[in-house]
């Protein structure tokens, strides 16, 4: 893992930190770019922190390429020696799979589909080699994810799941992109899951809905009124898989003003996690349910 | 309330200098897409240069005013109209309470900044009038303007009428069009002769050509050099582990359709990217039809820089000029 810098025209610095995903290299890209926004360096107007790399936008006219690219690399060397330990926060994303609204777009768009003849559940379930959609909804369900990136638009989370590598779910994106997506659709592509936080274009696989908004331009949702972004990178998330009349009551409490996300305050290790994954991760789901 | 739309034209948005510092949640820097002309408009009717104006997009809205201002029209060559008698563009010009500003057909370029004394004072959005449509976000209800809506204006002294841009302090894309862009980013994913392939090719703007980015067709399609996929990107040699994307950043899905993101940018994403055009040419790109031909020019950090300096002086030419 050795990180690659490269100029993107003369106002972005790119760091591909690994060219495959792991936990490492997004903890790597976490910590370059938690150390270039502490040092508060004057002309660094962006700093965006991706799956296993990381992008600083700059006005040139007031640092120069280089003296930034100096910088930059110094603080990388620097993050190497600081221990993987994240204050966080877990929170629970209620989930319902199969439900009636992915189901009608994904026939809408059944023959850009890889699989014409059944669901995009069915088809993630079958080449990962999992017996029936209830199991790959069960490990879909079941670890906790890391939010390794944020945006392609606005407040849309990329998830990589904390399980080790055999266990990861991948799948293809649509072999060409829908032009609808519906809002709040938990979709899949690659290693990645995310969630569509508008309507829109999209090539991900579509599991399911949530019924919590995760964007809210308006600010108007109760747990969106200091700020109309949900997910940050670095926050754990663990889908629960709900039924309609849950789902129905859920939105019914979003549209009265009501509904509270479950979220819990976590310190995540790298290290303690890669000791013992499964240990790790019901100690997360403990500190989610425990009290 | 200060002007009515009574027709909106094709996609006309209230935009300023953009909303930096969002970009890490997938909130894009939006504003005018060629931000020059943006500029040189509110200098003509004596606004802040990043006071709110109305970007129009290929076919000008039709606006009626309710209260006395200085107009100016940049960028594209939209012949603008006051009650049907034409004016010029990069020129300011009086329009009184109760009169219509209309516009010719589009004669050349793209995009008109349309800026009023006293700006488009609509609310703050993370600190920026300016339209962010895919999230609905800022500038008029986070949307592109409607018949019936009704725009509120700042109020300031204005500029006086009959100032004007000099011929020769404009700045227009030329035949083809020509857009300087640094290789760098994904560029050892492409052979040797693809990588000289894609600067000697004359591209032509696609009809997907929006404030997302621009679709450029016509060229060769890029060979990869051969690789085993990384682990979470994919199949296809042009994925790459979803990353950030650069404004300007020219990404080639399957090798063959470049598109360069611009002001409304997909944040990110899992195609691979062979460079960035330079910030001094990204005004430029607001102002290209679909099926301009055009030409990717390669340059080093040094000339970019040197771009980026001579817009700049153009720019404080501009204001001598006006002052």
């Amino acid at each position: 893992m050795k990180p690659r810098y490269s100029f993107g025209g003369d106002e972005h610095i790119f760091v591909e930190v690994d060219e495959e995903m792991s936990l490492e290299a997004f903890f790597k890209s976490l910590s370059i770019t938690k150390a270039v926004r502490e040092s508060q360096i004057e002309g660094v107007t962006e700093i965006c922190p991706a799956n296993a790399s990381c992008q600083i936008k700059f006005d040139p006219d007031v640092i120069g390429p280089d003296d930034l690219l100096a910088k930059i690399q110094s603080l990388e060397s620097a993050a190497d020696e600081v221990e993987a330990v994240l204050s966080t926060r877990i929170i629970e994303v209620p989930v319902l799979y199969n439900d009636p609204w992915t189901h009608e777009t994904l026939m809408r768009f059944r023959e850009r589909h890889q699989d014409p003849n059944g669901t995009d559940l069915e088809y993630a379930a079958r080449i990962n080699n999992f017996d029936s959609v209830d199991a790959f909804i069960e490990a879909h369900s079941g670890a906790p994810w890391f939010v390794s990136m944020v945006g392609f638009v606005a407040g849309l989370p990329f998830m990589y799941q904390m399980v080790d590598r055999p266990r990861q779910i991948e799948v293809p994106k649509y072999l060409r992109p829908r032009t609808d997506t519906p809002k709040l659709t938990v979709g899949y592509g690659g290693c990645f899951a995310c969630i569509y936080s508008v309507r829109g274009a999209g090539g991900y696989q579509m599991f399911g809905i949530t019924p919590m908004p995760i964007f809210d331009p308006k600010q108007e949702t109760s747990y969106l009124r200091d700020f109309m972004v949900f997910f940050k990178p670095g926050d754990i998330v663990k889908f629960k898989p709900i039924d309609r009349a849950t789902y129905d009551k859920d939105v019914a409490e979003v549209e009265a003003g009501r509904y509270a996300p479950r979220v819990r305050e976590f310190t995540f290790s790298l290290e303690e996690f890669q000791a013992d994954i499964d240990g790790y991760n019901a100690k997360i789901g403990e500190a989610l349910h425990g009290d | 309330m200060a002007i009515k739309v009574n027709s909106p034209g094709l996609a006309t948005s209230v935009q300023d200098l953009g909303r930096p510092g969002y970009y890490h949640l997938g909130i894009p820097i939006s504003g005018g897409m060629d931000r020059f002309a943006l500029r040189a408009a509110n200098m003509l009717v004596g606004n802040d240069e990043g006071a709110a104006v109305l970007e129009a997009v290929f076919l000008g809205p039709e606006l009626e005013f309710t209260q006395d201002a200085m107009v100016a029209v940049t960028g594209a060559d939209l012949p603008p109209k006051v009650d049907g008698d034409p004016r010029a563009t990069w020129t300011s010009f009086a329009i009184r309470a109760g009169q219509v500003l209309s516009f010719e057909y589009l004669k050349g370029g793209a995009r008109a900044y349309i800026a009023v004394s006293g700006g488009i004072d609509v609310p703050l959005a993370l600190g920026s009038r300016s339209t962010y449509t895919l999230g609905a976000l800022g500038g008029f209800e986070g949307r592109n303007l409607l018949a019936g809506d009704e725009l509120p204006v700042g109020a300031a002294p204005a500029a006086a009428e009959g100032r004007v841009v000099p011929a020769e302090l404009r700045r227009m894309p030329g035949s083809p069009a020509e857009l300087r862009a640094m290789p760098g980013l994904y560029w050892h994913r492409i052979t040797e002769a693809s990588r000289r392939g894609f600067f000697e090719d004359t591209w032509k703007v696609a009809l997907e050509a929006d404030r997302i980015g621009y679709r450029f067709q016509n060229g060769h399609p890029l060979e990869f050099v051969d690789r085993e996929p990384p682990f979470g990107a994919g199949s296809d040699p042009s994925n790459i582990v979803d990353s950030c994307y650069p404004y300007g950043s020219i990404q080639v899905p399957g090798g063959t359709e470049p598109i360069v993101l611009h002001r409304d940018a997909v944040s990110g994403g899992g195609y691979f990217m062979i460079g960035t055009v330079i910030s001094a040419d990204m005004d430029l790109i607001g102002q290209l039809q679909p099926h301009t031909p055009t030409r990717f020019v390669s340059v080093d950090m040094a000339a970019a820089l040197a771009a980026r300096h001579d817009r700049r002086a153009l720019l404080d030419k501009i204001r001598s000029a006006l002052d």
